[in-house]
């Protein structure tokens, strides 16, 4: 420890001894890192709102069914829990917002055209907060309590069907007893959402309509909860859980669509992989630079150890010249990423390509998202990595023989 | 006790197809406070004998005292920790590093030692007032002349004390009048703090200076003189 302030000094100042030299390298690191940080920020927004639109799209954070349920989504599965029972449970728990549903499969049929689609049998008071609805990008308007007798359709679907708002349309399910079940509706609403695909596949009706029509009383076929962050949900699941019993399963989004899940945690990795990737390529500048450094200090490295620095002296001052070459491009590379994404927060418009973004879920606007913990990620995979590269040179200058060195010309 | 002695050292340098015998059977025996000149011709072996004494080179075969203790059988670290604590080094050029200041170099041993930093600033300042630097303790060895730099160099190779002051071609770079300044400094350097001094020179009038001059050729010592007594 006594010796690091004279390894600092002398690092510090032979740093800036060729000072073109280290504002180069300092421009290259600061741009590298500037690029780890700017790209993990546009792929997190992708990933983050492919994630939270998918969300939002339905699953919540937990949801809750009849152990059945998810291999066979009828309403024979549902969950004969009564609404008044369930807002026992869980009114006044502490969920950020929790809806009871009906959901079941049906086909929707206009006076031209038939489709099969997703049944939701909502309260809307209910819904608010949890599901994608932008409820005043409604065409028409949407449902205004769980009794309302209308339905809401996608734009696209009410495409397919060659129907609008104020037309009617028929709904058929099956009941319980494996009977048919069907009702009219008139189309009071056209819904938008990020891709056409959700657009055609749900059909919201009052969840109390369903109900009726269903012959299920007021039993449900699944309950949403929402957690404040869907990157932690175990304490919301934890709640879920501990106030339910083997009746129902209860499951984290992750759990219900794995793809997502998966794409989360290939996230993480595709990140490291591209933050080490972009290292490697500096890492050939840095090594360059110390491999210079050290080759043009020989003789200078030779009348330290004369004089009777240890090796290991000289192994850490390369090292620390090494790290604070790295620290200072990191705090450029960081500043920059940080001045460039956080005006950008607001989102990109990526219209352009929306056609290719939505067969993967990806909506045409992009939100960079800067997370500290990938500018953490990013310093400390420079750092470490920089450490490592800089052995090579740092333990070539401390195996240099002092009499030959110090001759050096 | 002996400051520095050496018993029967060999080196054998190949150069080419050719070996060299830069140390054949050398044995000398230096008393603490001499002021001893190692002179020979180019080649007579005089800078391989100073770097075994410092233990910057490791002879063939014989052995190295210095204080009495054997250290041509020490590795790395242990040869630089003697060479730390015991032994100042001035060498011929190339003596600084360049980017500290005066000051900075002549605390740079000190700093190593691990001496305190008042204790370092006292020191330096003493010793670099006593070689004629009042003044240019801020100065970087860039904007110092040959024989500033030398004094410098003189002044970290004395500040800490060391037993044994080791020096090869001191005066090689330097003008007749900084020469004799540079040796006048060794000599009073020598008796007022008692430093035993070993300068290899083939620098005639640095010689005069010396209480003890030892001549090289080839490897071998072949004359050995008192020249205080003579």
């Amino acid at each position: 420890m006594r010796l690091f302030g004279v390894l600092f000094r002398l690092a510090w100042r032979n740093l800036w001894r060729n000072h073109r030299r280290t504002i180069i390298m300092l421009g290259a690191i600061g741009v590298g890192v500037w690029a780890m940080i700017f790209m993990t920020a546009l792929t997190r927004g992708m990933v983050d709102q492919m994630i939270i639109d998918s969300i939002a799209v339905l699953p919540g954070h937990v949801q809750m069914h009849h152990p059945d349920f998810p291999d066979d989504p009828s309403v024979s599965n549902r969950m004969l829990i009564s609404e008044a029972d369930l807002k026992k449970k869980f009114d006044g728990a502490g969920f950020k917002a929790w809806a009871g549903r009906v959901r079941v499969p049906a086909v929707i049929s206009s006076e031209r055209e038939s489709r099969g689609v997703t049944l939701l049998g909502v309260d809307p008071d209910a819904e608010r907060g949890i599901s994608f609805f932008n409820y005043d990008e409604v065409d028409g308007r949407f449902l205004v309590d769980a009794s309302d007798q209308g339905i809401v359709i996608g734009r696209r679907l009410a495409e397919t069907l060659e129907t609008g708002i104020g037309k009617r349309v028929v709904l058929m399910s099956q009941d319980p007893d494996n009977e048919i079940a069907d009702r009219g509706f008139r189309v009071i609403g056209l819904y938008s959402a990020n891709t056409k695909a959700v657009e055609e596949a749900y059909a919201f009706v009052g969840k109390a309509t369903v109900q009726k029509m269903l012959h299920i009383g007021d039993t449900t076929t699944e309950v949403v909860f929402l957690s404040d962050d869907y990157r932690n949900v175990e304490a919301t699941f934890q709640a879920v859980m501990s106030a339910t019993d083997e009746s129902v399963s209860v499951r984290r989004w992750y759990e219900i669509d794995t793809y997502l899940g998966t794409m989360l945690g290939v996230m993480d990795g595709f990140v490291l992989i591209w933050i080490v990737v972009i290292f490697l390529a500096l890492s050939f500048g840095l090594v360059n630079t110390l491999v210079m450094a050290v080759f043009e200090r020989v003789r200078e490295i030779g009348l330290m150890l004369a004089l009777g620095m240890k090796p290991g002296s000289i192994l850490g001052q390369i090292i620390i010249e090494s790290m604070l070459l790295l620290t200072l491009g990191l705090a450029a590379g960081n500043f920059l990423a940080w001045a460039t994404i956080v005006p950008l927060q607001d989102g990109i418009d990526i219209s352009v390509v929306a056609d290719g973004l939505e067969m993967w879920g990806v909506s045409s606007m992009l939100y960079p998202k800067l997370y500290a913990s990938d500018m953490f990620l990013a310093t400390g995979v420079v750092l470490l990595l920089g450490f490592l590269a800089s052995l090579s040179p740092a333990w070539r200058a401390s195996r240099y023989v002092p009499v030959e060195a110090i001759t050096k010309v | 006790m002996s400051a520095v002695r050496c018993v029967d050292l060999c080196k054998t340098y190949r150069q080419g197809d050719q070996d060299i015998k830069a140390l054949d059977h050398v044995s000398i025996d230096i008393a603490k406070g001499q002021f001893v000149c190692l002179s020979a011709p180019s080649g007579g072996g005089k800078t391989t004998l100073l770097n075994a004494i410092g233990g910057l080179d490791i002879p063939d075969s014989g052995e190295v005292y210095i204080a009495g203790e054997r250290i041509d059988n020490l590795n790395k670290g242990e040869l630089a920790d003697i060479r730390l604590k015991q032994i100042g080094f001035v060498f011929q050029a190339y003596n600084l590093i360049p980017v500290l200041s005066a000051r900075e170099n002549v605390e740079f041993v000190m700093q190593v030692q691990g001496v305190p930093s008042a204790e370092r600033i006292k020191k330096s300042t003493a010793i670099l007032k006593e070689v004629g630097l009042e003044g240019l303790e801020d100065r970087r060895p860039a904007e110092m002349s040959g024989g500033q730099q030398q004094r410098v160099a003189v002044a970290r190779a004395v500040a800490s004390r060391p037993a044994l002051v080791l020096a090869d071609e001191p005066t090689a770079n330097l003008d007749s009048k900084t020469a004799d300044e540079l040796m006048a400094l060794f000599t009073e350097l020598n008796e007022h703090h008692n430093t035993t001094f070993v300068i290899a020179t083939h620098d005639q009038r640095v010689m005069t200076y010396a209480g003890r001059l030892i001549r090289m050729l080839d490897g071998r010592i072949v004359d050995d003189i008192n020249q205080r007594a003579a």
